[in-house]
């Protein structure tokens, strides 16, 4: 991947961030495409101050030239997750004629499918994990949505806990080895295993939540 | 001009029967209300050659973009906004959608329930999730504006409008604003999709838009199609798309069909009507729907 070390406009969504921080959000999208067997997976944040989408990280078509590069929130499938807050997929893409040269102009590759799930922590949407073209499906459409919902949980607090205030105040060092383990295992866990994982994911987010100053007053 | 259906009323301060322990209370006499024993309720019986006219159905969403042929005309097309005086207002807007998602659940709408009078409140701005000042200030327009069906395929996932949410659910409960909401597949507790007076949809894998389950184990009540969804796209276009977004529209679109041909049914017996005409629930005489 090349990041962006050019100090001219950079998106706010990626002030901050620091190394570990950026190969967190990489091994996450490694994760996400190997996952799907899928031809590229991304990560977009939203910048807070103008409601665009930035990408943050990707992996596979475009990762050479993507980071950094932004668009309109409100437009796309992104952009249809992060206003409602809903896993989607949309297939054909390809063959639609509106979207065809759109896509193509922003990422220079056309998928025939889009699967992209909301990062929401504290009731905010973060950003956006998108998926590519995935390959097998052996879990089928909704399978594979509520896999990616979780795999974007995961990311949601990932970042939470990276975020440059979380980091200072001492609180909640955080494993990314032990994060990179739980998002390889989690979908080949057994349902109840992966139950109960998803449900003490939940909690650590609820817990995160409570305690979050911020929350309250917003 | 008809009267106001019971359900709109100034509430009485007495009920006029004869309470089980006296005499009459009241001189007011019966009204006659259609509210007879149902019957076998199928499919047949609950929307059959229901195009869903005369009922008003709501969308909060990104807005609706009119002029997509799958859509079509708008009753009101309004949007929630800063007001003068810094308060936040429900006010006309154009008919526009730059999302599109709102668009797409329309499309859902129009397509099951063609008659239906369709109507969007923009409470999604700038791609920004969770506005949920906005979230209920469209709510509170929607139910004070009497609308039969309200679809809802978004959420908010802050804690701090949980309290006022589920106090708007439970006036449009009561006020026969019957509200349908899209699950949340995601382990993140999100509001108003899993209240009791709210019917929640997630998705099943089949093609055809006019079946849907009941779910037993809540707090979704119904599955309804939601893969491979043929919905308007932006620029008059359509793309298959699958998610609890495009669920929830088709079940909207089930009530206003039953609506139209049951006006006369509130929100639980509206949710029991959808209940005994689920593929997946057998008839009375025996033998499950699910295979047929």
């Amino acid at each position: 991947m090349s990041v962006s070390e050019s100090g001219q406009s950079r998106p706010s969504a990626s002030n901050g961030r620091d190394l570990s921080q950026r190969r967190l959000l990489q091994s996450i999208v490694e994760v996400a495409r190997s996952v799907f067997g899928a031809v590229a997976a991304s990560v977009f944040l939203v910048d807070q101050d103008s409601g665009e989408l930035v990408f943050e990280a990707v992996c596979g078509a475009g990762e050479d030239h993507l980071v950094g590069s932004r668009f309109p929130g409100d437009t796309g499938i992104a952009g249809w997750v992060a206003s409602s807050g809903q896993p989607l997929l949309v297939d054909d893409v390809s063959q639609n004629p509106q979207f065809a040269p759109d896509a193509a102009k922003s990422t220079g590759y056309v998928p025939r499918s889009i699967m992209a799930a909301p990062l929401i922590s504290n009731g905010e949407c973060l950003g956006v994990l998108e998926v590519l073209d995935r390959g097998a499906r052996q879990r089928g459409e909704l399978g594979d949505v509520d896999l990616l919902g979780l795999l974007a949980a995961e990311l949601g607090m990932a970042v939470e806990l990276l975020s440059p205030t979380e980091k200072t105040n001492g609180s909640g060092q955080l494993d990314v080895p032990l994060l990179q383990r739980v998002a390889q295992r989690l979908p080949s866990a057994p349902e109840p295993v992966a139950n109960t994982v998803t449900s003490l994911l939940a909690m650590v987010d609820e817990l995160l939540s409570r305690d979050d100053p911020a929350a309250a007053s917003a | 001009m008809a009267e106001q259906p019971p359900w709109r009323r100034p509430r009485r301060a007495q009920f006029p029967g004869v309470p089980a322990w006296g005499a009459p209370v009241a001189s007011l006499p019966d009204e006659p209300l259609e509210i007879s024993q149902l019957g076998l309720v199928t499919g047949e019986w609950a929307w059959g050659d229901a195009d869903g006219a005369g009922v008003r159905v709501c969308l909060l969403d990104s807005g609706v973009d009119a002029s997509h042929p799958r859509v079509g005309r708008l009753a009101q097309a309004m949007e929630v906004a800063t007001g003068s005086a810094g308060g936040i207002e429900v006010v006309p807007t154009e008919p526009a959608d730059k999302a599109g998602h709102g668009t797409a659940c329309a499309s859902v709408i129009r397509s099951m329930a063609p008659a239906a009078s369709l109507s969007s409140v923009r409470v999604l701005t700038n791609g920004k999730y969770g506005a949920g000042k906005a979230l209920l200030a469209g709510l509170r327009w929607a139910i004070e504006n009497d609308f039969d069906v309200i679809n809802l395929s978004l959420s908010t996932a802050k804690a701090q409008f949980l309290d006022e949410l589920r106090e708007l659910s439970d006036q449009a409960y009561f006020r026969r604003c019957v509200l349908v909401a899209a699950a949340h597949n995601l382990p993140v507790q999100s509001y108003p999709w899993p209240f009791a007076s709210v019917i929640s949809v997630a998705s099943h894998d089949g093609p055809d838009p006019m079946s849907y389950y009941y779910n037993p184990s809540p707090p979704v009540d119904f599955y309804a199609r939601g893969v491979r969804v043929p919905v308007a796209w932006p620029g008059g276009a359509e793309i298959r798309s699958t998610g609890n977004s495009f669920a929830a529209p088709h079940i909207t679109g089930i009530c206003a069909l039953i609506l139209s041909k049951h006006p006369i049914l509130t929100p639980f017996q509206l949710k029991s009507v959808l209940y005994s005409a689920a593929r997946n629930v057998a008839r009375p005489e025996g033998g499950t729907r699910v295979s047929e």
